[in-house]
């Protein structure tokens, strides 16, 4: 078995609000080629199991794996697909590097939202079709609803929830694959239009396209292929109720599960002290904060006046999604899990450019696959 | 390099339906429950799941594998769904195996659902979307008639005659009369039945084709350490293979599978099997169309190319025969739930090695089985290899 498992390649293609002189295919293409050269491998030959991750609706397509393969240089080659984020795919390739069969996997994630022209009416459809459907309840109006009950009992503020959109907004100013980039007041966030009250319109994440590709390989292998391999020290994974009228509203107990199997593997007692910096999914604004408090990084009903005080700024005592996060850099729907991990591996190796964080060490990378869907992922990464 | 071994230690599996009352969620918990019940578990003892179902247009829902988390028994559970269209079924059992492997986890539920009567007016309406947008969905291609197509190129490259064909549809609808969860059981069903059947796309005719199905069938696997615990007749996955080839499916010789070769090669070496057709004696090929059993017989390297009809001429694949194939009656007799069909022939396979199939328990004490499901864009091959 192998022991040690560590991300030896990225690449990245975006990201961008529309693509439309791209198909998914030829983002794809580029970003896996990237990931390839940056590790040093052929896909042909060196590659020995290829995963993607994706859903059939977000495609367009019935049975999506079918159209996997040729662009990543996977045809006649172990591949399969996992209907989750990122993280899923990088947990599956872990597991298979430590079944001790295979050295080199790589995984790949996308986005090409912007071919769908009612995105939150497709997520409409991933609600239970006989208990939730017929009460037509809109994908942000269900977060809204979760909002407020994450307001109302942890005390959290929307100028709180609206600060986490400045910082992230701000941030990915210096991140030149993000194209939401922007220089916010919390009044420009709050005086925006509302989406379901007390989320506001801004305080969402806006669809972009793009692609994500990640070699992962064996201790041995990456100690031989690379001079900065990125450890996994740490994946976990959680399911929560998938039902709307089942579940605690104001808390993610999956993404609490996750990072503790995550926590567990990397032998880490105390999460802020071992952690030095997080990319977390702020699909919504007040997901940052939620998710601060569940991975532990924050006590309950803290991440938001730990945000106002500025501690979650990259020159703060805990950097929180410093390449923009999801609000700077886009929703890639399940590609989400590996920008975060990406840009966990960029500060880790040293390559952000102006945003380089100093003296890191330890990075956190975790996803949540959106409404109406309770499943997260943590990973813990080190250089 | 040396491998955590992962056996099965647990099966269940409801009953192959047209049109089931229950809801998906419902199918994949009574699979689960009697799993679990099998080996004596509950679900506090399921470290993490593995699902399998097939498109999401079946049944209408996005993320389906979300949906039907609470149904396979994941509440707050590590949870995946993997998916390989077809082959999914077959792929189950892979994944729960790398969970395993891996070290990650001791003791893994695997569970396979469909329900395909929600798609209306048939559930053939959800595969015209699973063609190239561009190139392909113009032409209105369907399923039944690109496999047709590959039916007749493999006739016309061997010369085979739809008579040679058509008896492996007699042979599983009559093996799966024997069956108490099929859905097509005939004991007296003869080679003019299928030919005379009404004719869908020529050579295909509709008992030439397994029947739309619901149903689930769940397995549950465990580190050799548990499962020695939890039973004395474990179940061992000796190999398992998988391969995906291009999605230009017209660009390929349809005639012979290369992706099932490809896969049982990956699994083969992983058993340390040589000669499989001396070390598999029990096989459960992928038969959704009576073609592709023979089609699969000859990828698997269990028969030579053009040559695996006369296997079923010889009496060889019958449930009596030198190497029993689809003794379970297969899609053609048990039904064909996509996920669950594939993952019902390794559950097959495990009450096969046990000795606990009833009446459709082959004879003598086979040692070692095969089971293979084939999926996407005549595709992908996927590959399990039991043994005792």
């Amino acid at each position: 078995m192998n022991d040690r498992v560590a991300i030896i390649g990225v690449g990245w293609s975006g990201f961008r609000p529309v693509s439309p002189e791209y198909s998914y295919k030829e983002l794809m293409y580029a970003a896996a080629q990237r990931a390839y050269h940056d590790a040093g491998v052929d896909p042909r030959k060196d590659v020995e199991n290829f995963i993607t991750v994706a859903e059939d609706f977000d495609e367009g397509t019935s049975i999506f794996d079918e159209y996997t393969p040729d662009q990543l240089g996977a045809v006649l080659k172990p591949m399969h697909t996992i209907t989750g984020d990122g993280i899923h795919g990088l947990a599956t390739a872990c597991m298979l590097i430590k079944t001790g069969q295979f050295s080199i996997v790589a995984v790949e994630g996308h986005s090409k939202a912007s071919n769908a022209l009612s995105q939150d009416r497709i997520t409409g459809y991933a609600q239970d079709p006989v208990t939730n459907r017929p009460l037509k309840l809109n994908t942000h109006f269900v977060a809204g609803m979760e909002m407020a009950r994450f307001l109302h009992d942890t005390g959290t503020t929307q100028e709180q929830c609206a600060q986490v959109v400045v910082k992230n907004r701000r941030n990915a100013l210096d991140n030149p694959s993000a194209p939401y980039a922007a220089e916010m007041s919390i009044t420009d966030v709050l005086s925006g239009p509302p989406l379901a009250t007390p989320l506001g319109v801004r305080e969402m994440a806006e669809h972009a396209d793009g692609a994500i590709a990640m070699v992962l390989a064996s201790e041995e292998v990456a100690n031989s292929l690379t001079e900065i391999p990125i450890w996994i020290l740490g994946i976990g994974w959680n399911n929560g109720s998938p039902g709307l009228e089942n579940r605690n509203w104001s808390r993610m107990e999956f993404v609490r599960s996750a990072a503790d199997m995550a926590y567990r593997q990397a032998g880490i007692q105390d999460v802020t002290l071992a952690v030095d910096f997080a990319e977390v999914a702020d699909i919504y604004a007040y997901k940052e904060l939620q998710t601060l408090e569940e991975l532990g990084i924050f006590r309950p009903g803290e991440a938001g006046p730990a945000t106002e005080d500025g501690l979650t700024q990259p020159y703060g005592s805990f950097p929180v999604n410093i390449s923009g996060g999801c609000l700077g850099m886009g929703n890639l729907l399940d590609a989400n899990g590996l920008a975060r991990t990406l840009e966990v591996v960029l500060q880790l190796r040293g390559e952000a450019g102006s945003r380089q964080l100093d003296d890191v060490s330890v990075g956190l990378a975790q996803s949540w696959r959106g409404v109406p869907t309770t499943s997260g992922a943590v990973a813990v990464l080190a250089n | 390099m040396s491998m955590r071994k992962v056996a099965v230690v647990g099966a269940g599996m409801t009953k192959f339906v047209r049109r089931a009352q229950e809801t998906g969620k419902e199918l994949a918990w009574m699979a689960s429950s009697m799993a679990l019940e099998s080996c004596e578990l509950t679900m506090e003892d399921i470290e993490a799941v593995c699902l399998g179902t097939a498109p999401d247009a079946f049944d209408g829902v996005h993320m389906k594998g979300e949906y039907l988390s609470d149904g396979a028994g994941a509440f707050g559970k590590p949870y995946m769904r993997s998916y390989v269209g077809g082959g999914t079924g077959v792929f189950a059992p892979i994944q729960g195996w790398y969970h395993v492997a891996s070290g990650l986890f001791d003791l893994v539920l695997v569970v396979a659902e469909e329900k395909m009567s929600s798609y209306y007016p048939h559930a053939q309406g959800a595969f015209l979307t699973i063609f190239d947008h561009t190139t392909e969905r113009p032409l209105k291609p369907n399923l039944l008639w690109i496999f047709a197509l590959e039916m007749n190129r493999y006739m016309q490259t061997y010369g085979i005659s739809k008579e040679d064909i058509a008896r492996v549809a007699v042979k599983n609808k009559r093996n799966a009369a024997d069956h108490p969860c099929a859905l097509l059981g005939d004991a007296d069903i003869t080679v003019e039945d299928v030919l005379n059947s009404e004719l869908l796309a020529w050579p295909v005719n509709r008992l030439d084709v397994s029947p739309v199905s619901d149903g689930a069938v769940a397995l549950v696997l465990a580190a050799e350490h548990v499962a020695k615990r939890l039973t004395d007749k474990p179940v061992w996955i000796e190999g398992v293979g998988w391969n995906l080839d291009t999605a230009y499916w017209t660009n390929r010789d349809l005639a012979y599978p290369r992706y099932v070769e490809y896969a049982a090669r990956m699994a083969y070496d992983m058993a340390g099997i040589t000669e499989p057709r001396k070390q598999i004696n029990i096989v459960e090929p992928y038969d959704p169309f009576d073609y592709k059993e023979l089609h699969h017989l000859e990828g698997l390297q269990l028969a030579d190319r053009g040559q695996a009809p006369q296997l079923v001429v010889d009496g060889i694949t019958n449930r009596d025969g030198d190497m029993p194939v689809c003794p379970s009656g297969g899609l053609l007799g048990v039904g064909n739930p996509i996920a669950a069909a594939g993952l019902m022939k390794v559950a097959e396979l495990f009450w096969q090695l046990r000795g606990e199939a009833g009446d459709r328990q082959v004879p003598g004490t086979p040692r070692r089985g095969l089971a293979q499901a084939w999926g996407d864009l005549m595709q992908v091959g996927t590959v399990v290899i039991l043994g005792r």
